[in-house]
């Protein structure tokens, strides 16, 4: 479970579906207050990734998504519910973002940023046989991937944790929004295409490469701890 | 060539590799997804891949998230009562 950074407490995964959708708008227009509590505290974090997109600081992101929730509460009455909630809600979001976004002109759009997906393959190739082996291009007996042991502690999953943190931190920005957006917050691609405005090739190239770059950080993680003596 | 005269594995590892994205997203056609599972049932190292890759996505479900403060939460809780009216039950 996703935990908010500032409190350690536990933030619902925005994937969680809140509420059947009708019952959503019907409770939100009825003026049910502990249901827009919950809606806020679920998909602020990713509408925060979001925002932190088009704008250039956390602290506009943060304003932001205040101001997309201020949208939300005047525009009840007047949505006329041909989309869900949630889809409505981005929508206002990547609107307010990409116009905040223009005037901090932090005007990136997503084809002039690095993307780093130019390399090959997303396996180090010398994993591999070669060309004149018997089985090319199959794993060699030292590169063939391992199974893992499974976190047998907590200690051991705060350092994965860790690592897995890091090893996102320093992918290639496109990457690094795409899996933050897909694994950590868990939207679907769909949600992710529209949010970056980016095609679904696209979308499944940058998940692909940073998605790889991320294992292979854990397996330097799991062999490292393998070669270590053990008390 | 029939179906039956062909190789076992027609794809190798390093082509299941930048395959595992796609046939995870369930986006890949029929047939490379057969191909792809005939593979994995054959082959240790890729199926420790496609479990790495699992355990990944798991990890990365993890990963700690930042949000709106408490504060800026529930002020804008107060401003939907204010909006909507307050309702209690």
């Amino acid at each position: 479970m996703a935990r908010d950074l500032r409190t350690n407490a536990p933030v619902p995964a925005p994937r969680m579906s809140v509420h059947v959708e009708d019952e959503l708008l019907e409770k939100l227009r009825a003026g049910e207050d502990s249901v827009f509590a919950e809606i806020v505290r679920a998909w602020s974090p990713v509408m925060m990734r979001v925002a932190r997109f088009h704008v250039s600081t956390e602290a506009s992101a943060e304003e932001v998504v205040q101001e997309t929730w201020l949208a939300v509460i005047r525009g009840l009455d007047a949505f006329e519910g041909r989309s869900t909630v949630r889809t409505w809600v981005f929508r206002i979001l990547t609107n307010l973002a990409k116009t905040r976004g223009v005037r901090e002109a932090r005007t990136v759009p997503m084809a002039t940023l690095s993307s780093g997906d130019e390399a090959d393959g997303v396996v180090d190739p010398d994993r591999f046989r070669g060309p004149d082996d018997e089985w090319p291009g199959h794993w060699t007996s030292t590169g063939a991937p391992t199974s893992w042991p499974t976190p047998e502690s907590s200690v051991l999953g705060a350092e994965v944790r860790d690592r897995v943190a890091a090893a996102l931190s320093v992918l290639p920005e496109r990457q690094r929004v795409v899996v933050t957006l897909r694994d950590v917050h868990g939207l679907d691609s769909d949600e992710v295409c529209s949010a970056l405005q980016i095609s679904p090739a696209n979308q499944r190239v940058l998940l692909h490469r940073g998605r790889a770059q991320v294992r292979a950080q854990l397996e330097d993680y799991y062999r490292g701890r393998e070669r270590e003596p053990q008390p | 060539m029939t179906e039956r005269d062909k190789p076992v594995l027609s794809i190798d590892c390093r082509g299941v590799v930048e395959l595992v994205t796609d046939y995870l997203e369930g986006g890949l056609p029929p047939q490379l997804t057969a191909e792809v599972e005939a593979h994995l049932a054959l082959c240790d190292g890729c199926q420790s891949y496609l479990e790495q890759m699992r355990r990944t996505i798991d990890e990365l479900g993890r990963v700690p998230v930042e949000t709106l403060s408490p504060e800026a939460q529930q002020e804008l809780v107060a401003t939907f009562r204010t909006f909507r009216g307050v309702q209690r039950s």
